[in-house]
């Protein structure tokens, strides 16, 4: 039985009790109160997990385009945004994905390509557990909010 | 007679050797190292694998409203959240009283964490494991993931997915959520399970039934087939532990502690859960903030044992549902009834226990007793309560101790990985005894260690998941302090050899 997806889909993983880790799931919470607002109803869905999985493949089925939204250490910039493409990406333990392994498994599993896929990367500091996220992180969280809006109302994929 | 456990640190004068420190950085913090020490001739003479696994949240709970409890230590853990919420309601239900709780709340609950069971093995099996039988271990890492899988059994590989989804829906329709569920509550449940959504589960279960029993088929078929000179890979000669129920059934929701030698006796059995303080002490040591659990009877040094799939399928006398109990005895059989510490036969027991637990699942789905009746026990307030379940790691001990204002006043928690701690280091070191020589770090050497971590798949469980972290790094000193050799290896498989060290070797 088939059920009829939102054409659009963003998720957001990370732990809410480490810190900015959190930003991917604070964003995509943030992002569902706007879009609930100001998207047409059954536009977009939203999702968040503590982490990337295999099983998250079948989340991407019959979507027009995807938005992975995650903390990211080692950024210049507030928020960084990509292109994902599928790619063989080893695995050491089962506690973590790479979102190109995730398309690779999508394409391997559905034997067809995975829909666009776009990598929102948020900056991040601090990871202690119990803390919440720091001001200069919810700072550049704003920011990237700001983009995710504008990729939710766009018709076409942004490029990065 | 029994083989004699081997104590983990050989070397007279650890700090006159070399180090190699393997670091398989997984996010920011829960990461996981394995320094090698090598002596002047370059040989293996100790092994010491670092887990930064919950370091800090015994004390994060202390201090919390007990209610609270079984919903944050699911933060434990993104891959077994429930096996935490399970275990931290089971010691909460001595704590208000509730124990037993009712018998809905107990087949609920049993519902829950048999759906764990199944989505965590199928997890394991078909993203990590099978890739290495399958491919051998010095195959092109693009191959040993489940990409590899998809490729070479692209219906294995999608049956894998579609198990750990299923594991998953049973946890959904009875936690309340995919994710960090609430359904759980000391005493008992606040929710029973809606028909409509039993009846959705119980109509796929024929094919999850046929998919569990061809899992175990290929991880019978892979392990059979493995060379003879893999078949004793990593052999660690190790005591058993694990819960078991009535008459020594395969038991992971409830049961008394049992442990078995390596050579097959039973050593201690019956042993209530809550008295676990009289079986185990915690011994530490300074290179690391894990904990070495041991038989308080043998001591640190020769008390270490292991838990798990492995254990589990061995310690029981048999599997209280007809298709994996046949599957145990083939498995039994096939190893002449010998006990097996070959670490590559853990998948094919892992197998065997996936199997398990999709058929308890599809028992408990036809019993009217989860739709609903009383949910909730009371009784009289206790201080304190111990709750133990087999997560799909193996043994998980939750201890807390409640004052009168309802705040938690201590914490104590062995993981499942904690149990290993000492077992992983011995598969490393018999496998680093095996593969390393000289002061090159080669790739096989580092795929021979990821394949015997991999068969615990170690849990990291706080660990962070930010973007940007070597997922592998290697460095090589001299007695000096002198970096040899160092090497990252990328997301993507690539490695890189450099000068700098690996900042985590500073713990040393």
């Amino acid at each position: 039985m088939s059920r009829k997806v939102a054409p659009l889909l963003v998720f957001g993983w990370g732990n809410p009790s480490r810190g900015d880790d959190a930003l991917g799931p604070l964003l995509v919470e943030q992002l569902a109160d706007r879009a609930q607002a100001q998207l047409p109803a059954g536009r977009l869905e939203c999702l968040t997990d503590f982490q990337l999985q295999v099983e998250h493949a079948l989340d991407l089925v019959g979507r027009e385009r995807v938005l992975f939204v995650d903390a990211a250490i080692g950024l210049q910039t507030p928020f960084a945004v990509s292109t994902v493409l599928p790619a063989p990406v080893a695995g050491f333990t089962t506690h973590a994905l790479a979102p190109e392994a995730l398309l690779q498994v999508y394409r391997d599993l559905e034997r067809t390509e995975p829909p666009p896929c776009t990598l929102l990367a948020i900056r991040a500091h601090r990871f202690e557990l119990g803390e919440a996220p720091g001001e200069r992180a919810l700072a550049d969280l704003a920011l990237a909010l700001a983009w995710a809006m504008e990729w939710a109302r766009l018709p076409e994929e942004i490029s990065a | 007679m029994t083989e004699p456990t081997r104590p983990l640190e050989t070397a007279a004068d650890p700090q006159g050797q070399r180090r190699i420190v393997i670091d398989p950085v997984s996010r920011v913090e829960g990461h996981g190292k394995v320094t090698l020490l090598l002596d002047d001739d370059n040989r293996i003479q100790q092994v010491r694998l670092h887990i930064v696994e919950f370091r800090g949240f015994e004390q994060f709970i202390v201090g919390r409203p007990y209610w609270e409890v079984p919903v944050m230590v699911q933060r434990l853990c993104g891959i077994c959240p429930v096996s935490h919420h399970l275990a931290a309601t089971k010691a909460l239900d001595r704590v208000v009283g509730g124990w037993p709780v009712p018998e809905a709340a107990d087949q609920i609950r049993r519902l829950m964490h048999h759906g764990q069971i199944v989505q965590s093995h199928a997890l394991h099996f078909f993203h990590l494991s099978s890739p290495d039988l399958l491919f051998g271990f010095d195959a092109d890492v693009a191959q040993r993931n489940i990409v590899g899988v998809a490729m070479a059994h692209p219906e294995a590989a999608r049956q894998g997915v579609m198990l750990r989804k299923f594991g998953q829906e049973v946890i959904r329709i009875t936690a309340g959520k995919r994710v960090h569920g609430t359904g759980s509550v000391p005493g008992g449940m606040n929710r029973a399970v809606d028909p409509a959504e039993r009846d959705v589960l119980r109509a796929q279960l024929p094919q999850v039934l046929a998919w569990a029993e061809a899992a175990v088929d290929l991880a019978e078929r892979l392990h059979t087939g493995l060379p003879t000179h893999l078949a004793g890979f990593a052999e660690t000669p190790a005591a058993m532990m694990s819960l078991v129920g009535p008459g020594g059934a395969m038991e992971f929701y409830d049961g008394t502690l049992r442990v078995r030698e390596a050579d097959g006796r039973i050593a201690v059995d019956g042993f209530e859960d809550q008295r676990y303080r009289e079986l185990i002490g915690e011994g530490v040591k300074p290179w690391t903030y894990m904990k070495f659990p041991y038989r308080l009877t043998l001591g640190p040094e020769a008390g270490w044992y292991r838990v798990g799939p492995l254990a589990r399928l061995q310690n029981c006398d048999f599997i209280p549902t007809p298709r994996a109990e046949a599957r145990r005895q083939a498995f039994v059989a096939a190893h002449g009834g010998r006990p097996v510490h070959a670490v590559l036969a853990t998948h094919w027991a892992r197998m065997i226990e996936l199997l398990h637990g999709v058929e308890v699942v599809a028992d408990l789905l036809d019993d009217p007793a989860i739709l609903g009746g009383p949910l909730i026990a009371t009784g009289e307030r206790q201080r304190s309560g111990v709750g133990i379940i087999e997560a799909p790691r193996g043994t998980l001990i939750h201890e807390y101790e409640v004052g009168d204002d309802d705040l938690v006043t201590r914490c104590n928690l062995i993981v499942s990985t904690t149990h290993n701690n000492q077992a992983m280091n011995e598969a490393v070191r018999s496998v680093a005894l095996q593969y390393l020589d000289g002061q090159t770090i080669t790739e096989p050497l580092l795929n021979h260690i990821e394949v015997a971590i991999r068969a615990y798949d170690p849990c990291l469980s706080c660990a962070t998941h930010a973007l940007g972290q070597m997922p592998l790094a290697v460095t090589l000193r001299n007695a000096r302090g002198e970096v040899l050799d160092h090497v990252h290896r990328s997301s993507r498989g690539d490695t890189v050899r450099g000068t700098r060290p690996h900042s985590a070797e500073a713990a040393l």
